[in-house]
């Protein structure tokens, strides 16, 4: 069983934050989590002002497929439609370090006691930040819902935030109810729908293009990133090797222990500061890639939702003509025909809205998570420069 | 027989004069050399020939070939070399330099003597570099002293696993191989004895070389069968060395030590190696990813960082790319030209061992002579007696032989291990201080151009 406590500087430590005002109505977090085996058990704290809840400060127990369940009812509600649903949490997976761990420990016999120490603290940091990254991008789904005008008094949102009891209830019920559906339509779909459909409004037809070709060029870049990061992982774990050789060979050999042991130590900082670099280049740059990767899908979405609404019209309108060239069923035929307008319209303007600040959003969320990545750098690369030439000097010396 | 085996014959005129002048001239020093710990400073180190290299030398550090990409002054070490020279007063450093092939032909390979200025340029092939290292080993290992052994003739490394964008590309392959050859060189010429021999004073100087006798036999897996047999006959020793001289138990091992770690060691190297140019393919698909999604990007200022920051990880993939040529000809070629060293320097524990055993041998033949002798003696053979006696002379001629040979190879063996110890820390310190120096090139250059970069992100608006 693994917990850990969030602590304050958290904005630090993650590539995408939600602005909180402290006057919020709602103030979501999550202070702490659980880790018993397979399941991550998430502790939803709760501080509000508004009177629809029955308590101002409170805590829950929550499960990853509580989100899940919380995501879907969003998804599926007509209301929702003209606006971008906050993509749902991925899946805490702890598969990689876990996968490590084995084969760490299958290899046990081959290294030093100092070697396999150090490669086990650097799996259980991992570990670790998998599982900090986990309670990030869940705690950021919960505050954006939180600070959104329409989501923040969505009734499920409420009972997922008070419920004292656990979901599991009412999680089987809704799949019962909507066994997803729309869920895989919008998947299948989407593309085909959204290129297909003629566009009368230059800014849908703009984003439309923009969002399609930018989605397939943020996964691609987020998949390179991700590469990139392992191999640094990789870098780094060689000079544990290198370290605990060279401290081996010093310790047998009197006249070059010193430069030997000053190198093996040296090797150790390399270590720490190329991991150092490689988890800080994850976070900074991978994770916001990956999180705007799927933002990004939560505006093709709205775009898809948009695209049938306008269908739908240009459906209406058809069956509108048909109906009065049969002279039958017209009052019908032109009700129908104004709801799909009224749904498009509504679909569009909301639509338009949540794009253009969408835009705004992911623009600052990049400005911050590239300047903070170079400063972290160049903090880096300087730390690492003092130490060698630290240890180049007491060689010279010796 | 092929040309690589050892000369079993040990009289004493086979390895001509010079050898036995260095012997016998330094006895106390040689010893005093190998049981105490001389500091490089210290002031009773007289600069004599049969001592190692001069302190300040380090003729075995390699010099990288320049490429278009590594900054020339990271690498270069002549300067070092000509300062050192002159507090000196040596008069046999030399300074080798191997160049690269030429189409036809070999190696360029030039000697340049420090002290009188007399250089030399010949054109050798890779066959007669391993030529000259099965003679020198076959002069000189049985008597103990530590030949050095040639490069490698395969490409691959000891581990199997290659990964980069100019993987086994011939250009890289003749650079390693290069730069092998000439540290082989420069090794063998440090050598106080090699550098005198006649062999290897015909290879740096005259224009042809006689044509070798049976090339397929001048390799690397040559000299590896004569160390071998070595290493046979001491499994097979019937009487276990009594060893009287705790020195010897103590260095075997402590080289049979530092050969695990040594080993070890280089396959982290390696794989170091492989990670870095694993990063740096990594970090150029990245950059045009990132290209790719700037050019995309719609709003002008993102855009224009994310095209910025494509450009500093396609430089910081160059950097990448200079680390791990640091990384393998400093750092993993010296650990591999010591992981060869140090069977070299087995090998010689070994042929002394054989050398003891072939003087227990005459021993115990002498005995039986003897012995035969006295029965003889009471048979009335006059002539088989005559024989016998003869024999006698002979074989207890044989034993004193023997005697010396194994002290002479005790000796010169103690020398060796000095030296080969000395030149050993010296090495690692001089390439380790060379790595750490690359790895602050690399900060320095990431600092500067992440600096640059910040200024783009923050213009964001």
């Amino acid at each position: 069983m693994t917990s850990i406590s969030q602590d304050g500087d958290r904005d630090k430590l993650r590539s995408v934050s939600v602005d909180l005002n402290n006057d919020t109505p709602l103030l979501i977090d999550i202070p702490d989590a659980l880790c018993e085996r397979d399941k991550v058990k998430f502790t939803i704290h709760t501080k509000t002002t508004l009177n629809s809840f029955q308590k101002p400060d409170f805590s829950v127990s929550r499960q990853h497929e509580d989100f899940i369940w919380l995501h879907d009812t969003l998804v599926e509600t007509e209301d929702y439609a003209g606006l971008i649903i906050p993509p749902v949490p991925p899946k805490p997976d702890f598969e990689s370090p876990r996968e490590k761990m084995h084969k760490l420990g299958e290899g046990e016999a081959t290294m030093t006691k100092e070697e396999y120490t150090k490669m086990k603290q650097e799996l259980e940091a991992e570990y670790l930040a998998v599982f900090k990254k986990t309670v990030q991008v869940h705690e950021i789904f919960l505050q954006r819902l939180s600070s959104h005008p329409a989501f923040s008094k969505d009734r499920n949102f409420q009972i997922f935030l008070e419920y004292d009891q656990d979901l599991s209830v009412r999680r089987k019920n809704a799949k019962e109810m909507f066994g997803g559906f729309f869920k895989n339509m919008v998947k299948s779909a989407d593309e085909v729908l959204i290129s297909g459909v003629k566009e009368v409004d230059e800014f849908f037809e703009q984003e439309k293009t923009f969002l399609l070709d930018y989605f397939g060029k943020i996964k691609d870049a987020t998949a390179k990133a991700e590469k990139m990061t392992r191999s640094h992982k990789n870098l780094a774990d060689d000079y544990i090797h290198i370290s605990a050789t060279l401290t081996t060979i010093a310790a047998d050999d009197n006249e070059a222990f010193k430069s030997k042991a000053c190198i093996s130590n040296v090797c150790v900082c390399v270590q720490k500061l190329e991991a150092r670099v490689a988890s800080d280049q994850e976070l900074k740059l991978t994770e916001l890639f990956r999180y705007y990767m799927r933002d990004i899908q939560a505006a093709k979405d709205l775009l898809y939702r948009r695209a049938r609404a306008l269908a739908d019209y240009e459906n209406s309108n058809k069956a509108l003509d048909k109906a009065r060239l049969k002279s039958k069923d017209v009052g019908q035929a032109e009700e129908h025909q104004q709801q799909c307008l009224q749904k498009f319209d509504k679909l569009s303007e909301s639509g338009k809205k949540e794009l253009t600040s969408f835009k705004a959003r992911r623009v600052v969320a990049f400005r911050k998570n590239l300047i903070e990545m170079a400063e972290l750098e160049i903090k880096h690369a300087k730390s690492n420069m003092s130490l060698l030439h630290a240890c180049i000097e007491q060689l010279q010396s010796n | 027989p092929p040309s690589c085996l050892p000369a079993e014959d040990i009289s004493t005129n086979s390895n001509g004069p010079k050898q036995e002048i260095l012997l016998d001239d330094d006895q106390e020093d040689l010893f005093a050399e190998a049981t105490e710990e001389v500091s490089l400073d210290s002031p009773e180190r007289e600069p004599i020939l049969s001592d190692g290299p001069s302190p300040a030398i380090t003729p075995v550090t390699p010099t990288v070939i320049i490429t278009p990409r590594a900054e020339a002054s990271m690498f270069d070490r002549s300067l070092d070399e000509d300062e050192d020279t002159e507090e000196n007063g040596d008069t046999f450093d030399m300074q080798i330099t191997v160049s690269d092939p030429e189409k036809v032909g070999g190696f360029g390979c030039t000697s340049l003597n420090l002290f009188s200025r007399n250089e030399f340029s010949v054109k050798r092939r890779f066959s007669d570099f391993l030529g000259l290292h099965s003679k020198l080993a076959s002069k000189y290992m049985h008597i103990g002293y530590i030949v050095p052994p040639a490069p490698e003739k395969s490409i691959v490394g000891m581990t199997k696993v290659k990964v980069g964008k100019e993987d086994l590309s011939s250009a890289e392959f003749v650079e390693k191989r290069r730069s092998a050859l000439q540290r082989y060189l420069t090794r063998t010429v440090t050598h106080p004895a090699l550098l005198k021999d006649p062999d290897v004073i015909q290879f740096l100087e005259n224009t042809e070389l006689p044509r070798a006798v049976s090339t397929q036999a001048l390799s690397g897996a040559g000299i590896l069968r004569m160390v071998n047999k070595a290493a046979e006959a001491v499994n097979k020793m019937t009487i276990k060395m009594n060893e009287s001289d705790a020195w010897f138990e103590e260095k075997q091992q402590q080289f049979e030590n530092l050969d695990i770690q040594l080993r070890k060691l280089h396959a982290s190297v390696e794989s170091l190696v492989c990670h870095r140019k694993e990063l740096s393919v990594n970090t150029a698909s990245f950059a045009k990813s990132a290209a790719m999604l700037g050019n995309s990007e719609d709003h002008t200022a993102l855009s224009r960082a994310l095209s910025q920051l494509a450009e500093v990880e396609e430089k910081i993939d160059q950097l990448h790319q200079e680390q791990a040529y640091a990384d393998f000809y400093l750092f993993s070629e010296l650990l591999g030209d010591y992981v060869r060293l140090i069977a070299a320097v087995k090998g010689v524990f070994d042929q002394r061992m054989k050398t003891w055993s072939k003087w227990q041998d005459a021993q115990l033949l002498l005995q039986r002579k003897r012995e035969a002798e006295t029965k003889l003696q009471y048979a009335n053979k006059p002539d088989k007696l005559q024989q016998a006696k003869d024999e006698i002379k002979e074989w207890e001629t044989k034993v004193q032989q023997g005697e010396r040979d194994f002290e002479q190879i005790s000796k010169n063996i103690r020398q060796e291990v000095g030296r080969f110890e000395k030149q050993r820390v010296k090495d690692f310190k001089v390439v380790i201080i060379k790595y750490l120096e690359s790895l602050v090139h690399t900060q320095q250059q990431l600092i500067k151009y992440w600096e640059a970069f910040l200024p783009e992100a923050k213009a964001i608006a």
